[in-house]
């Protein structure tokens, strides 16, 4: 590998722009079909990326940047991510897939064993990005709980207890959870011991009594440990208190710088988080998330974007920086950033298949005739791609 | 009329059948094993590839249950994963209603069904103890006596869930820019005793509308259940008399419900052994029943009758001469079969005579007593016998438990599947896409 920056893409739908689905090319009467979803993973995978990452909520689809009537005009409906990700498994070969879960609303259990699951069926390409649900619209589909009234404008309030707070709290539990099932078999456990009947080796399995404010999990796993031992952990964050989490707990962070200086700014205060955490030792990937929109021309990608913009009524707006050129400039832009401590680039593209092929083919292309992007696949699992050990297990003596 | 067989084939379970030691036994959990079952099963033209489930691992007197196969994946994961590997064959899982939220099945069956274009089935279990509950944040939340009400409204609140997109919500017009005909598409609201719960299910209609249920309870609860809203059973009544009556109970009840005999396949459990002749067979019967039940595994078995530590008896000796232990039976957990032993001292009476009668050791007996191969024979001796158990109103097919992993149906499908073929009595192609093709329900 070289000392390029990584390159993921972020699926959702035909794409982020909210009429990319009424374009000549877009299949959106494809997207709950398996074939639409295996084909965008292959022409990642056809593209060298480290990962796709795969959008999810328990609601439907809602863009509060780009706020629609009464939702009609939008691609709405989606399929489980986990269980997409299981399906386009199989079909794959090299690259990561990381599907998006729900802490607030899911059982750790059920989540563990289901990534691990994942990483059997990838052999090694598993991960998962965990977010809070937040919304009031998801709590109602579980009735389940008081979340109280979370605010995302308080995950900026670093040490004032919110709600929001607590339910970032609570998935750095969960993904304690997560990594301590995982763990919970060691890799040698199964023995199949003929000359003493035993299968595995009970004292090499281990419960993990987790005991915390939400929850109680008892252990150990139904499954053994996964192939990379500790699935990849990825979250999304714009503020500090989702840093927090990010450096308690994930592998990979995908945030949303608006230039370079906020690149730098951002991962110093995740570093500082990192470290307040006790995990300087660990590598945690920083990943800047950025809207594409490419074409051979800055013109050329001008129009493009407008021809979405005038289609939907409105000037797209994101939560991420949008870019909209072609893709070496993008690559001049990624490089800087890089620069300033991201390790990679989460590339949304604006709409699918126009913008993902500018990302694989394009971009990734354009990294790599400065040799700054794998010519070839030089790992099996997505911890190799990341440069990430298998871990020690933390219950092995 | 001559009735049509349905087969499915049961990963090997996590239990004694399944033996391990097996030369040609193969992992339990690397995603290979589960691609050679269901690729045999398809070659085969079954109709469904079946997992169980477990989600503790077993104990017995305090410890990990060790002489089993331990370990198993995901459900819902695998058979995702399966549908990228197989493209007729039925996928089903099995998922209790417990440890679970109806938003959460309905939207990962539904899920399911997309992605494998119509072949999800749904194996409703009701089961929950507080042993398995420590794995989960909401185990135990309920007190004990609501739980049953809640696993019956469970499965009515996730197919309301499911059944709130129609079908004809999509429009997807580039054109004039509507991809919904109805903002409110997948709209519910559901409220009773245990779910509170409302807003827009996220899966629009899937292929099958709702995945195959099948229901695996004998309860008399438990099969008005599957004659209400079941599609299949999963019953344990293999053998021609109990078979029988166990068809015509649940048939019977169907038409109360406005539904026809075919509208519910009754499909028991099997396990097989084959052989080149009949007497070629029960000699691997014999192997295989003294594989499945070592001397160890023998006294753990008997233990969990006897509700009581039984480390110290030699297997290859007599039953303990005292009564099995009267009260709750706390040796074991984690398993369906401890509650199977409803009436513990009259079971150990019954296996007192069998053993006295027989002069039978602990083993012998216990080889006996539990878990007999329900097919053994040449390919066409248990052709015949599955044949004439459907045609006779025993069953309409079989849920086949091979007792090695991977390879295990092999054999049933390279011999006995052709005979079965021959007889005109199962499918030589799939005529549909969809498990309910397969089925006819």
């Amino acid at each position: 590998m070289t000392s390029g920056p990584h390159l993921a893409v972020a699926l959702d739908g035909v794409g982020w722009h909210p009429a990319a689905w009424r374009l000549p090319e877009a299949r959106p009467e494809q997207v709950l079909t398996a074939g639409f979803w295996l084909d965008q993973a292959v022409e990642a995978q056809r593209g060298l990326l480290d990962f796709v990452t795969l959008e999810d909520t328990l609601a439907l689809q809602d863009d509060p940047f780009n706020p629609s009537t009464d939702g009609t005009d939008r691609v709405q409906g989606r399929l489980d991510s986990v269980l997409v990700a299981a399906r386009i498994a199989p079909a794959t070969e090299h690259i990561g897939i990381i599907p998006t879960a729900v802490a607030t609303h899911t059982e750790p259990f059920h989540l563990s064993k289901a990534i691990a699951t994942l990483d059997y069926v990838s052999t090694g390409r598993a991960g998962v990005r965990v977010r809070i649900g937040w919304t009031p619209q998801e709590n109602a589909h579980f009735g389940r709980r008081d979340i109280g009234t979370p605010r995302l404008a308080d995950a900026h309030l670093g040490d004032q207890r919110s709600d929001i707070a607590d339910l970032f709290d609570e998935t750095a539990d969960y993904v304690e959870v997560l990594r301590r099932l995982w763990d919970s078999w060691e890799d040698d456990a199964e023995i199949r011991d003929v000359a003493t009947g035993r299968f595995v080796d009970r004292d090499r399995l281990h419960y993990i009594d987790f005991e915390g404010r939400w929850f109680s999990v008892k252990g150990p796993s139904i499954t053994p440990r996964p192939p990379q031992g500790q699935p990849v952990v990825a979250t999304l964050s714009h503020a500090i208190v989702p840093n927090r989490l990010a450096a308690r707990s994930a592998d990979v962070v995908f945030v949303t710088p608006t230039d370079r200086a906020d690149a730098a700014r951002t991962v110093a205060e995740i570093r500082d988080e990192q470290a307040k955490a006790g995990r300087e030792q660990e590598t945690l990937h920083v990943f800047g998330d950025v809207v594409v929109f490419l074409d051979g021309t800055t013109a050329t990608a001008r129009d493009h974007k407008k021809r979405l913009d005038d289609l939907a009524g409105a000037e797209y707006r994101s939560d991420a920086h949008v870019f909209t050129g072609t893709p070496g400039d993008l690559v001049d832009l990624l490089l800087d950033w890089h620069a300033a401590g991201l390790s990679g680039f989460r590339l949304r593209p604006g709409a699918v298949p126009h913008d993902l092929t500018g990302i694989t083919r394009g971009v990734a292309g354009e990294l790599r005739s400065r040799g700054l992007f794998r010519n070839a696949y030089e790992a099996d699992t997505l911890r190799g791609l990341l440069g990430l050990s298998r871990p020690a297990n933390r219950y092995a003596a | 009329m001559t009735k049509q067989i349905h087969l499915a084939a049961h990963f090997p379970g996590v239990n004694n059948t399944t033996v391990w030691s097996d030369p040609e036994a193969g992992s339990h959990i690397e995603f290979s094993s589960f691609v050679k079952l269901a690729r045999t099963a398809e070659r085969a033209k079954f109709d469904f590839f079946f997992l169980a489930e477990g989600l503790r691992l077993r104990e017995q007197g305090g410890e990990i249950y060790d002489l089993d196969v331990v370990g198993r994946p995901d459900t819902f994961t695998v058979l995702a994963a399966l549908a990228a590997v197989t493209s007729k064959l039925g996928l089903a899982g099995t998922i209790n209603s417990t440890f679970n939220e109806p938003f959460e099945v309905a939207r990962q069956f539904a899920s399911l069904d997309h992605l494998s274009a119509g072949r999800a089935a749904w194996n409703v279990v009701t089961s929950w103890d507080a042993f398995t509950g420590e794995n989960f944040r909401r185990g135990g939340f309920l007190p004990q006596d609501q739980r049953y009400a809640r696993a019956k409204t469970f499965l009515s609140t996730a197919l309301e869930l499911i059944d709130s997109w129609r079908g004809d919500e999509l429009a997807v017009d580039k054109a004039h820019g509507v991809f919904l005909r109805d903002p409110d598409a997948g709209s519910f609201a559901h409220r009773d005793d245990h779910f509170h719960i409302s807003g827009r299910f996220p899966v629009p209609r899937s292929p099958q509308g709702r995945p195959v249920i099948l229901q695996a309870g004998d309860s008399d609860e438990g099969r008005e259940f599957a004659a209400s809203s079941a599609d299949a059973i999963f019953s344990r009544h293999g053998t021609l008399e109990a078979g029988q009556a166990f068809y015509a109970d649940v048939k019977g009840r169907l038409a109360k419900y406005g539904r026809t005999h075919e509208q519910l396949k009754v499909l028991p459990a099997a396990t097989f052994v084959l052989g080149d002749t009949d007497a070629d067979a029960q000699e691997r019967a014999d192997v295989v029943r003294h594989q499945q039940v070592s001397g160890a595994t023998a006294i753990k078995l008997l233990e969990q009758l006897w509700n009581a530590d039984l480390s110290g008896y030699d297997p290859d000796g007599p039953l303990p001469d005292f009564d099995p232990v009267d009260g709750e039976n706390t040796i074991a957990r984690g398993r369906a079969s401890v509650r199977m032993h409803r009436d513990p001292l009259a079971t150990a009476q019954e296996w007192r005579g069998i053993a006295e009668s027989k002069n039978l050791s602990i083993r012998e007996l216990v080889i006996q007593v539990t878990g007999r191969q329900n097919f053994i024979g040449s390919a066409a001796t248990v052709a015949e016998r599955i044949n004439e158990l459907v045609q006779a109103d025993a069953a309409d097919g079989f849920i086949l438990v091979p007792h090695v992993t991977p390879g295990g149906l092999d054999e049933f499908a390279d011999t006995v599947v052709p005979l079965l073929q021959e007889r005109g009595v199962f499918r030589t192609e799939y005529g549909g896409d969809t498990l309910r093709d397969h089925l006819g329900v």
